[in-house]
């Protein structure tokens, strides 16, 4: 007892007058969601590195205890657990897949410990729950993007082509529901595995399918950029509209800059960086991140790096606010975030809103001459 | 008429891609009755080193070679390092062996490499060429020229040269075939060099048009080994035939039907003829002398 005392005094001495702040990690690095998890988690260290050396949150150092949970759900699940009991953090990030976020959502909630998501999936927010934040926007909200580009244009038909993976068959499902809100009606239907090689028999259907206006393809990885490149080789006129999933420059060359000319899609503030006005609330933010990030890595920013910069940004901003590190009071903080620029968009939480973004997040974006110019 | 056109030639392209993987089977399997799973990874391979020794500066013909002759040697070494040390196992096991070897030759390309998708321009342009209405690029020409190509190739081997039926006596039996002065060892070591170059040549034929990362293994192993039963397994023309079958099947029904039911509808019509052909169309019958 008189050990335990002693080295108590002695660690109370050696500490400095606040102590250090642990957030909690659980990233999918490695692994088939690895090109999501990859830049989120160099994302997560450079941004902890950078506030340390700037004095950390409200002079208290960052600790960033980030653990690779290969995209398993049952590993996430594994880290959460040993996030809040071994490690004792006071917030967790992560969960890049909307299968570990599920699994690191239940512990976290258990647990009472705020839980910023960087996955898609809109069951994550809805119905709410009192822990539980996310920062990328939902796949909802990019098919209600495009509706309203296609209803200012006055298209009413469309024929839709979408991937079997689970992006693309849950962005082609949510679509379907929120089309009759935007006066459009789909007319054909067409599916593709992620792993095909030609799509130009069901864009060959879907050309010759009555009054389509307009095509969408929701999907994922390769095979955009082979419906894109069939698209031409087909020479179809319509208007050509593709997800938030294929925003990046790897879109335009795997899809070829000539096939690619005129393709409509919602995209993020950071693909077009150098694009936004002056006064663009998230033009600094934006500028800062992206300059940073691409002298760290020397590779270029991308969308889901971007959800990362988010989660650790309002994370921060509530711990600097709630001027303490209990758990309590951090999600208070967080939830009364408001009018707080991100890359992704504004962030503005409210009790039954724990995603923070509306559609102005989204911006349409057209491919001119292989570049991305932003649609007024 | 030029939609049936097009969702014919959609499926021919899809096909050779199918032709060209299931033809890389053929060899191994001929040698040894092994089912090689790891061939989509030299497809895979094939692409990969291609897109990165062109990404380096050489000109693409030599890339494309290099890729070849590195799969090739790869193949080799699976051969040396995995297959042979377990030569005395049952089939079964070398089957499990090479599911192996693909997991880790994944595992390794995404450390060499990278996680991300890549391509290299289409070796005559991507501008498409018109038949009737119906409209077909280049590169698949290209791809459809190496499946004849290789399947000439093969057929020529299998019954022509006295190494090539030296293979199959290898594979008939191994005792017997080394009773009569054929270097076993060398034969097992040619045919998985063969597959793998025959492999890697796939991937640098369909990479334009698929686009590779180094994930895209497994699905070009499932697919050609689908195209591999229905033509019937060691037989070049069953490969042949059977790819060709298999994508014009999936172009059809994506077509005519609904693109949601183009793999059920192909797996229908493999599980049909297995039913009623259980060596594939054109396998050869294996009868047990007793």
């Amino acid at each position: 007892m008189k050990t335990f005392l002693t080295t108590t005094a002695l660690i109370a001495l050696a500490m400095p007058a606040m102590a250090e702040i642990k957030l909690g990690a659980s990233i999918s690095a490695t692994g088939p969601a690895a090109f999501l998890g990859d830049p989120e988690l160099k994302t997560l260290e450079m941004l902890v590195e950078d506030l340390n050396a700037k004095g950390g949150i409200n002079g208290e150092e960052v600790t960033l205890i980030a653990y690779d949970d290969n995209g398993d759900p049952n590993k996430a699940r594994t880290f959460a657990t040993r996030l809040v009991e071994d490690d004792e953090v006071v917030a967790i990030i992560g969960g890049t897949t909307t299968g570990t976020t599920m699994s690191i959502l239940a512990v976290a909630e258990d647990a009472e410990i705020p839980f910023i998501s960087l996955a898609g999936a809109i069951d994550i927010i809805d119905p709410v729950k009192p822990y539980t934040f996310k920062t990328p926007h939902t796949d909802r909200m990019a098919c209600q993007k495009i509706f309203e580009d296609m209803q200012k244009a006055g298209i009413t038909k469309i024929g839709m082509i979408s991937g079997t993976d689970g992006f693309g068959a849950s962005m082609q499902a949510q679509c379907k529901t929120v089309a009759p809100d935007y006066a459009i009606e789909i007319v054909a239907d067409e599916t593709y595995d992620p792993k095909d090689a030609d799509m130009t028999a069901q864009l060959t259907k879907i050309k010759g399918t009555e009054g389509v206006q307009a095509i969408l393809n929701p999907g994922f990885g390769q095979g955009p950029s082979i419906v894109t490149r069939n698209y031409k080789q087909l020479a179809i006129e319509l208007p050509f509209y593709q997800s938030h999933g294929v925003a990046s420059d790897g879109f335009i060359e795997l899809a070829g800059t000539e096939a690619a000319e005129g393709v409509r899609l919602p995209g993020t503030a950071l693909l077009v960086a150098g694009l936004l006005a002056a006064d663009d609330p998230q033009k600094p933010v934006v500028d800062a991140y992206k300059a940073m990030f691409e002298e760290k890595t020397g590779t270029p920013v991308g969308t889901f790096g971007g959800y990362a910069h988010d989660a650790f940004l309002i994370m921060t901003d509530a711990i600097t606010r709630a001027g303490s590190a209990e758990p309590a009071a951090i999600r208070d903080a967080i939830e009364a975030t408001s009018g707080l620029a991100g890359t992704t968009g504004v962030y503005t939480f409210t009790p039954e809103d724990h995603l923070g973004l509306d559609l102005t997040a989204f911006r349409m974006l057209e491919i001119q001459g292989g570049k991305w110019t932003l649609v007024q | 008429m030029s939609e049936l056109l097009q969702f014919l030639l959609s499926g021919v392209t899809v096909g050779a891609v199918y032709a060209l993987v299931a033809l890389g089977f053929t060899i191994i399997y001929n040698a040894s009755d092994v089912v090689n799973f790891a061939q989509g990874e030299f497809v895979m391979l094939g692409g990969m080193i291609t897109v990165f020794t062109y990404a380096a500066g050489a000109p693409l013909p030599l890339a494309a070679l290099v890729a070849i002759v590195a799969t090739a040697a790869l193949g080799v070494a699976m051969n040396k390092l995995a297959i042979e040390p377990a030569r005395g196992a049952p089939v079964v096991s070398l089957v499990i062996i090479t599911i192996g070897v693909s997991i880790f030759i994944r595992g390794a390309a995404q450390l060499v490499f990278d996680k991300q998708i890549h391509s290299f321009p289409a070796f005559s342009g991507d501008d498409p060429l018109r038949i009737l209405g119906a409209t077909i690029l280049p590169q698949s020409l290209w791809v459809i020229g190496g499946a004849l190509a290789v399947f000439v190739g093969l057929w020529l081997f299998f019954t022509r040269t006295l190494l090539g039926r030296a293979v199959l006596a290898t594979s008939n039996n191994r005792l017997a075939a080394q009773l009569v002065g054929i270097n076993t060892p060398f034969v097992m070591t040619l045919s998985f060099a063969l597959s793998a170059g025959i492999g890697a040549l796939a991937g640098v034929l369909v990479t334009p048009i698929t686009m590779t990362s180094y994930d895209v293994g497994l699905a070009f192993a499932l697919k050609g080994f689908a195209a591999a039963m229905l033509g019937g397994m060691g037989n070049p023309k069953g490969a042949l035939v059977g790819g060709f079958l298999l994508g014009v099947l999936e172009g059809l029904t994506a077509g005519y039907l609904s693109s949601q039911y183009k793999d059920a509808a192909a797996f229908i019509v493999i599980l049909g003829v297995l039913f009623f052909l259980p060596q594939g169309l054109f396998g050869r019958k294996s009868t047990d002398r007793v």
